[in-house]
């Protein structure tokens, strides 16, 4: 059975000028594997994690004909159960950690909340369950990260928090959404290589989106390519180079590539006729 | 009609002033669909029509004088809200004090936003030890009870409408200042500002034809939403004593009169309160619905 | 950017002590703006200070005398240097009326007005705040809907107006409260004798010596102007609420602890409010300092022996150096006030210390 299947998924705002769909019918399902999801910005890519986790908020409106994760009915579920699930089972990484943590807390407060709050452990074994994640992350001096606040931290280590914060309760599913976009090069790599460790050695199934198509296809086992709220074609991450659809030939050609062509890169060819 | 509709509506509009009309037209689409800034906008056009028709509506004089008919209650026929203790229809008071009031918030509209421009713009634009000594000035005016420093200066003026005025005005403007400024500091490195330079354009000519425009639209909203504060500060002068002086049908001072009769006579006293109230509110919800409008950021969904 | 924590601890001290001084320059530029103001405002006054005291029918030698020892006869600057000296010693001048101290008379009365503003404060920081929230969280709803017109009303409230309806209404129609004063006559002359002043604010005083029937009498003479004044303020704290927490809950933090699972008061309560609270500190002050200032409107009408009344009675007798000393007082608290949300402000946001 697999971990998390989606039927039809249509996420819809109203605004002013009437409903807009950001996602128009996504269907995948997923096992403890990676799944990548790859498209430009405003493809609904990021509309399509959320709402697995029933984040968006009014005016967004999710329906589906079926969305399960792991045999409980996501579209059935009241918040209660919903707010079980989240934390606990599934977990997701934002893009800018600047953003993502709160400014006013320390790390700390941040790290245990889960665990006090949820899980009602002591303070003192909270402290060392946070440790030892902010160890997992390989940062160097917990002790010291634990009484910093968001502003004090480099992008890279704010990520890394944020990567130990998610994986505190051992979700079966994480959810990272551009979890190295907002970081600098050099730390993007290292940060990369320790979300793949962690979510290899704990087995959890990961949903990776990303506007990147090279990294995806390096880091994940199938690639849905999504184009205006819809996917536009599912396949295996080694078959990427190989794709049929323009769209992703277009996404694969506007990279640069060593030793290719020192050409001008080609615009984005876009048909509205891929959307419907 | 149906063209011009559409001509305002265009996606695409041929011309510049076009393009800042189908903006205004768009606005105020969204403005009509905001029934309390709607309701606001009554309000204030409601003020307008009674200042301009006083003296055809209102069934008495102001100011003449029948002591054989004093503190009559309200739904006295021909006085339907009662006279105060000079025996004065309190509805022709009320009327003709529209004007008074209009006139006071307009004169106070015409200068503190151009006095806090003119500071703002300076500041903005010369930076510097200009920006910082104009800035402390403000800072020292913004720091300084409103209220408290236009009863001094209205104690030292003496008290009258003109100098009432000129109280408020001195009070008001540091907030436009402030708004100028910053939109200054965000304009004046740009590009448009440096071939202005360019072509030879005095620092005045800049300033007043090129950096002003830009801070106009957010000083209009404050002006708006500032409107019910000095209509509040006048009639609080006027309360006091130190604005508009008897026997001028000023809203503030007719409370003021009917303190004494509180008890027994509650409307004269709060007869032309409640006018004040509605007026003040008329033009909250207008700022209120003129801030969702330009800036739908803030727009409650 | 490093990938450690950066401060350490004696740049960090630095910092804070380099931003103090600052701060006390700025503070000191600023009092002495107002006290250059109050001095213009002083000397244009059509008042002629010396006849004043003197009397219209003064010989020449006494005129001159006074003028002599009021120092008029200096130079404009010097006549500031000594008018600043005096108030940083804590003279502020002579009532002309009372021939006291201006400074001891204030002392006297300001603990009224600081007891009925403090009251109403707590009044719309506890309303206020979780109506702002209910708003904030309920947007377009009814809720949100009555708490933005209770609030624009309260914004477009003339206070003085207000403060009538209400004595009519609650003392004179339903007689639920107390009416002007502080307290009922019979109280007032007891309270010389059986009352220790510790603050000289009556609802502190009457409760430290244990004497309740009294503080009951105080209470229902100061609930209605404080709820009042209270209405008011929270007018504007709900509103600022509102819009602050909106602004919040769009944050992509509260998303993270809303994945996290955490519920949903936490989320606002918790999350968003910490967060919040950061400017709602600023508007708090303001709307405290707002009461402090508009007591001048809402004291005569209660007949509150407070700042505020003191100002205005000393105005109608033409006692400049009375409206002018509390005008430097009420400054000095609002300097005050705004010195004290910014270090609040501090405390509370770790960015901005």
């Amino acid at each position: 059975m697999s971990l998390l299947s989606v039927k039809n998924l249509r996420v819809t705002f109203e605004t002013e000028t009437g409903p807009v769909q950001a996602v128009r019918g996504v269907s995948f399902s997923l096992g403890r594997e990676r799944l990548g999801i790859v498209g430009e910005s405003g493809s609904g890519k990021t509309m399509t994690g959320r709402a697995v986790l029933r984040l968006i908020r009014p005016p967004g409106r999710i329906e589906a004909d079926e969305m399960r994760f792991d045999g409980i009915d996501l579209m059935a579920a009241s918040e209660g159960q919903m707010r079980a699930l989240r934390g606990q089972r599934i977990a997701m990484v934002m893009q800018d950690p600047k953003y993502s943590l709160n400014p006013v807390m320390t790390v700390g407060q941040q790290l245990t909340e889960g665990l006090r709050q949820r899980d009602r452990l002591g303070k003192a074994d909270a402290v060392k369950r946070a440790l030892a994640a902010l160890e997992a992350v390989q940062i160097r001096d917990p002790e010291r990260v634990m009484t910093a606040y968001p502003h004090e931290l480099s992008g890279g280590m704010g990520q890394r928090v944020m990567i130990a914060m998610m994986l505190i309760p051992e979700p079966d599913l994480l959810i990272a959404d551009e979890p190295t976009s907002a970081l600098d090069v050099t730390v993007q790599a290292e940060v990369l290589s320790i979300l793949d460790a962690l979510v290899r050695d704990r087995g959890m199934g990961l949903i990776f989106i990303s506007h990147d198509l090279r990294l995806v296809a390096r880091f994940c086992d199938r690639v849905l390519v999504m184009y205006k709220g819809r996917v536009v074609e599912e396949l295996a991450a080694s078959d990427l180079m190989a794709a049929q659809h323009p769209y992703t030939r277009g996404l694969l050609n506007c990279l640069p590539r060593i030793g290719g062509s020192r050409g001008p890169l080609p615009g984005l060819d876009r048909s509205a006729d891929w959307a419907v | 009609m149906g063209a011009l509709r559409a001509w305002l509506a265009d996606p695409n509009p041929g011309s510049r002033r076009q393009a800042r009309l189908g903006q205004w037209w768009l606005g105020w689409l969204r403005l009509r669909r905001n029934p309390l800034a709607m309701s606001g906008l009554l309000i204030v056009g409601a003020l307008l029509l009674i200042a301009a028709l006083a003296p055809w509506i209102a069934p008495h004089d102001p100011v003449t004088q029948d002591l054989s008919r004093r503190l009559l209650p309200p739904g006295t026929p021909g006085n339907w809200l009662g006279t105060d203790d000079f025996g004065r229809d309190i509805l022709s008071r009320i009327l003709y004090g529209a004007r008074i009031t209009l006139y006071i918030v307009s004169l106070v509209a015409l200068t503190a936003p151009v006095l806090g421009l003119l500071m703002g713009t300076v500041a903005g634009y010369f930076g510097g030890w200009v920006d910082s000594v104009l800035m402390r000035i403000t800072d020292i005016f913004l720091a300084f009870p409103r209220l408290i420093l236009a009863l001094a200066l209205v104690a030292v003026l003496g008290p009258g409408i003109e100098n009432a005025v000129l109280a408020i005005a001195l009070t008001a403007w540091p907030p436009y200042a402030r708004v100028a400024r910053a939109e200054t500091l965000t304009v004046r490195n740009s590009d448009y500002i440096a071939a202005v330079r360019l072509q030879g354009a005095g620092v005045a000519r800049i300033i007043a034809g090129h950096v002003v425009p830009m801070c106009l639209p957010s000083v209009i909203i404050r002006v708006t939403l500032d409107m019910a504060g000095v209509i509040l500060i006048a009639a609080g002068l006027g309360f006091l004593g130190l604005g508009v002086q008897p026997p001028m049908p000023e809203w503030g001072l007719m409370i003021s009169s009917g303190r004494k009769y509180l008890f027994e006579q509650w409307w004269v006293s709060t007869m032309p309160g409640l006018a004040i109230f509605i007026v003040s509110l008329g033009f909250n919800l207008l700022g209120d619905g003129l801030r969702d409008v330009l800036d739908p950021k803030s727009a409650p969904k | 950017m490093t990938d450690h924590p950066p401060d350490t601890a004696p740049s960090r001290l630095f910092t804070v002590a380099r931003r103090l001084g600052t701060e006390m320059f700025t503070l000191a530029i600023t009092l002495l703006g107002l006290l250059a103001m109050t001095f213009l405002i002083g000397r244009v006054v059509p008042i002629d200070p010396v006849l004043s005291i003197v009397g219209e029918r003064a010989t020449q030698e006494q005129y001159d005398a006074v003028r002599l020892a009021l120092g008029l006869d200096e130079p404009l600057w010097k006549q500031f240097a000594i008018y600043v000296g005096d108030a940083v010693q804590g003279d502020l001048g002579t009532s002309i009326r009372t021939r006291e101290p201006v400074l001891t008379e204030i002392s006297r009365y300001f603990p009224a007005t600081l007891e009925l503003a403090t009251l109403a404060t707590i009044i719309g920081v506890l309303v206020g705040v979780p109506a702002g929230v209910l708003a904030a969280t309920r947007p377009g709803t009814l809720a949100d809907q009555i708490v933005r017109i209770v609030g624009l009303m309260g914004y477009s409230m003339p206070v003085f107006w207000l403060g009538l309806v209400g004595l009519l209404v609650f003392y004179g129609q339903l007689g639920w409260v107390g009416g002007p004063g502080r307290l009922d006559a019979s109280y007032e002359m007891m309270m010389e004798f059986t009352i220790t002043q510790y603050t000289g604010m009556i609802l502190i005083d009457t409760a430290l010596n244990g004497n309740w029937p009294m503080f009951a009498n105080a209470f229902s003479h100061i609930i209605l102007p404080a709820g009042l004044l209270g209405y008011v303020s929270m007018a504007y704290i709900s509103r600022m609420t509102r819009s602050f927490m909106m602004n919040e809950l769009g944050q992509e933090y509260i998303t993270t602890a809303r994945v996290k699972g955490m519920p949903e008061w936490r989320v606002i309560w918790v999350h968003a409010m910490r967060n919040v609270l950061v400017p709602l500190i600023t508007v708090i002050a303001l709307s405290y300092a707002y009461l402090l200032e508009g007591s001048v409107l809402t004291e005569t009408i209660f007949a509150w022996p407070g700042l505020g009344s003191y100002i205005t009675n000393a105005l109608f007798a033409a006692d400049m150096p009375a409206v002018l000393g509390g005008t430097v007082v009420v400054g000095a608290v609002f300097v005050a006030l705004n010195m004290a949300s910014d270090i609040l402000y501090r405390l509370v946001d770790p960015r901005a210390r």
